[in-house]
């Protein structure tokens, strides 16, 4: 199978023997963050080209179509726009929480990708607590947005980011009790574990009612935890003209956008290592041939394959749904969510319990 | 402006007092609204009007009747031929003018296109309100075609000015009842598309039902007009109670809903729709020959009295009260218009809900500010 894992092992090795341990470990570090960087700039201009196109072709128009070809450096233009603004502060805000908050929301949104498995060996820190890992520092941006919303001395953002702390907390809880549902069928909370379970066939299709009501769930969850419409009240514009970022302009505004689009690949991305596969290729069952040819697609490909599937997921509801109310969404989770999450939970660990898996 | 203190003192330790508007997005102009919160819930809302007076009856005092005419299409934009309706009946009422049977025809399809068209935009609009976005182009796309029938005809594709006392302007261009035809083939399939979009959908449903309920009795004590006060069961209809033109001779119903909630009003106006396509249906291929516009004077004098003519709007009723002197120009001009009434009940509706609650109530209520503020 073609993998960016003897990529990653010979540099490695290549490094160790030229300048030893100490040296290869800074130099790795750098090259990742640079790697990261990277990644997240290419991922906003993708991700937000891709979310104007898919809405424009919902919403029976064109999208932007003149900057560069097809419109593809609209998005170039548009940060170019915003890194030339006056980045303002307004005057009765706390200076220095105003200032931070963009900065929290985004540093949070890259240390997620630590432990991201991109292919077989392609991951930046195989933490053996990988799953917990990203739920526990995801849980942190809702600090950030808070920071933001209360820095701000606006009653717009306030509201937004009272709005968006109660959502944020609270549908961590049936995100979070979705993912240990894959994490007691699997054994292991390592993400490459997670994937190597999958080798036979995906979560989602080994036909498990309690892994399917866990990725429906899931994906519910995580729309509302990225507040993506219909959960996206912390912004709600028709309501609170722009939530917590109203006062934001700017590089700032650009990276709470830019992180908004993060989070949406990192989320689309742990669901597709959860119930996807990862970068597993799809196998039907016996058929040799047709697993043969699959197998020669390379891992970085499915996996993204996967990812980009859920993004759009996410941006089809947020172009169709209207958005809920503040105590239907509440409602939705205390009420209808969480107790589904347990009772799927305390299923799939009678499953495991019994071996009534495979 | 408000004063201030009077506000404030009304509120309590803990209350939260909000400026929405005059430039906010779901306000649709510039209207501005203090609300009092507590919390999310909201206790007391404020419109505060002015941003966009014009004085718009004042200055109908210093124009002919033919004149002022052209002022109220500013008014209601989003149904500038029927304001420009009232108008013309209130000034035709007053010289005893007989509208020949041509120019009845081509009026009420007018009236009825344009509520089409206002209903679409409101549709689009309320979509935006309730955090769907697609919904908006969707109706835009259906619209476009009727500006674009209007734009043919009249000259122009949102303040027509196209009634004048004694008929209409111009006849109708010969491409019109061919494009109407293609409007009403393309507009009867994609209508179930906007089922689709918005009425079925469950958090639809769930932001409207039970929201912001108005009562048949306070729907008359505000003097809540057509579709606020038909979802409350307060039947309205100036086409059927006080028939003006050819209405009494149409086949059609008065849409009335009994829950008074924001969904009520979303259901009156997307049946109305219906509606109006079933008389423009009846109407488009049986237009009579004939004079498209009576023959009147070069100057009209309106003899002294008093005329009142009201019509239907998108909105609810427009009323049009002129008192003449006998000169050429209105001595004191009055118009009612619909969106001033069903704001008012605005604080009622919303009181005790959410601030989503308000968001929808407003866009329930189809409000257009420049109607209000004159």
């Amino acid at each position: 199978m073609p993998s960016l894992e003897n990529i990653t092992d010979d540099l490695d090795v290549w490094l160790y023997q030229q300048f030893g341990a100490t040296a290869t470990f800074l130099i790795e570090s750098v090259l990742i963050a640079l790697l990261a960087i990277g990644l997240f700039s290419i991922l906003g201009l993708v991700l937000i080209m891709m979310e104007r196109k898919v809405s424009a072709y919902m919403q029976v128009r064109l999208g932007p179509n003149r900057v560069g070809p097809k419109g593809m450096f609209q998005t170039v233009a548009d940060t170019l726009k915003l890194i030339v603004k006056e980045g303002m502060t307004p005057d009765g805000a706390d200076k220095f929480l105003f200032n931070l908050a963009p900065f929290i929301v985004m540093i949070i949104a890259m240390v997620i990708l630590a432990p991201l498995a991109f292919s077989k060996g392609f991951q930046i820190w195989d933490i053996n607590i990988g799953v917990l890992f990203i739920t526990a520092v995801s849980s942190v941006s809702v600090i950030g947005i808070l920071m933001a919303g209360w820095a701000s001395n606006n009653k717009y953002s306030l509201l937004g980011a009272m709005r968006s702390g109660a959502q944020i907390v609270s549908y961590e809880l049936s995100a979070g009790l979705s993912v240990i549902a894959i994490v007691v069928l699997t054994g292991s909370l390592r993400m490459s574990d997670i994937v190597a379970s999958q080798e036979n066939g995906w979560w989602l299709f080994k036909g498990h009612i309690p892994v399917l009501i866990a990725f429906v769930i899931f994906i519910i969850a995580i729309t509302a935890e990225t507040n993506r419409a219909p959960f996206d009240l912390a912004e709600a514009e028709s309501e609170l003209t722009a939530g917590f970022h109203t006062e934001y302009s700017g590089m700032k505004f650009a990276l709470f956008f830019l992180a908004e689009y993060v989070n949406i690949f990192i989320v689309c991305a742990v669901g597709a290592t959860l119930f996807l596969g990862g970068w597993m290729p799809l196998h039907f069952g016996t058929n040799t041939q047709f697993n043969h040819v699959m197998d020669y697609i390379p891992g970085i490909v499915w996996f993204m394959g996967k990812t980009f599937f859920l993004i759009f997921v996410i941006m089809w509801f947020r172009w169709t749904f209207p958005r809920l109310r503040i105590d239907q969404l509440l409602n939705l989770e205390w009420k209808y969510l969480l107790p589904i999450s347990l009772f799927n939970l305390l299923l799939v660990t009678l499953m495991a319990i019994m071996g009534w898996h495979f | 402006m408000y004063r201030e203190t009077e506000i404030l003192q009304e509120a309590v330790a803990g209350d939260l007092i909000i400026n929405v508007g005059p430039q906010h997005p779901s306000t649709h102009g510039v209207l501005h609204l203090v609300i009092t919160l507590n919390g999310e819930t909201i206790k007391k809302v404020e419109p505060h009007l002015g941003y966009i007076h014009r004085s718009i009856e004042k200055m109908c005092e210093s124009l002919t009747f033919r004149q002022f005419i052209y002022v109220t299409s500013k008014m209601d934009y989003l149904s500038s031929h029927i304001n420009n309706h009232g108008c013309s009946l209130c000034v035709e009422k007053g010289l005893q003018i007989e509208v020949p049977e041509r120019a009845q025809v081509i009026r009420v399809l007018m009236d009825e296109l344009t509520r089409l068209a206002s209903h679409q935009l409101w549709w689009g609009a309320l979509g935006m309100d309730v955090g769907a976005l697609t919904p908006f182009f969707h109706a835009f796309r259906e619209r476009e075609l009727i500006n674009d029938i209007f734009e043919e005809t009249c000259g122009t594709r949102l303040t027509m000015n196209y009634m004048v006392p004694g008929g209409v302007m111009a006849d109708l261009h010969p491409n019109f009842q061919r494009r109407v035809h293609e409007f009403i083939k393309q507009f009867k399939q994609k209508f179930d598309e906007y089922d689709e979009l918005l009425t079925d959908n469950i958090i639809f449903k769930n932001r409207m039902q039970g929201v912001g309920v108005l009562s048949a009795a306070d729907a008359v004590s505000y003097g809540c007009t057509g579709p606020v006060a038909r979802a409350s069961g307060v039947s309205s209809d100036i086409r059927k109670l006080y028939p003006y033109e050819i209405y009494n001779k149409l086949q059609f119903d008065e849409v009335i809903e009994t829950a008074g909630d924001c969904y009520s009003r979303y259901m009156v106006r997307m049946k109305e729709m219906r509606q109006s396509l079933s008389i423009i249906e009846q109407l488009i291929d049986q237009i009579p020959e004939g004079e498209y516009q009576a023959k009147t004077k070069a100057v009209l004098k309106l003899p002294k009295g008093e005329y009142y003519s009201r019509v239907e709007t998108a909105r609810g009723e427009f009323g049009v009260y002129i008192v003449s002197e006998g000169g050429t120009t209105p001595y004191r001009i009055k118009f009612r218009s619909p969106g001033f009434s069903n704001l008012s009940a605005l604080d009622h509706m919303a009181r005790g809900g959410k601030i989503g609650d308000l968001v929808a109530i407003m866009g329930s209520l189809d409000l257009v500010i420049p109607d209000i503020d004159r």
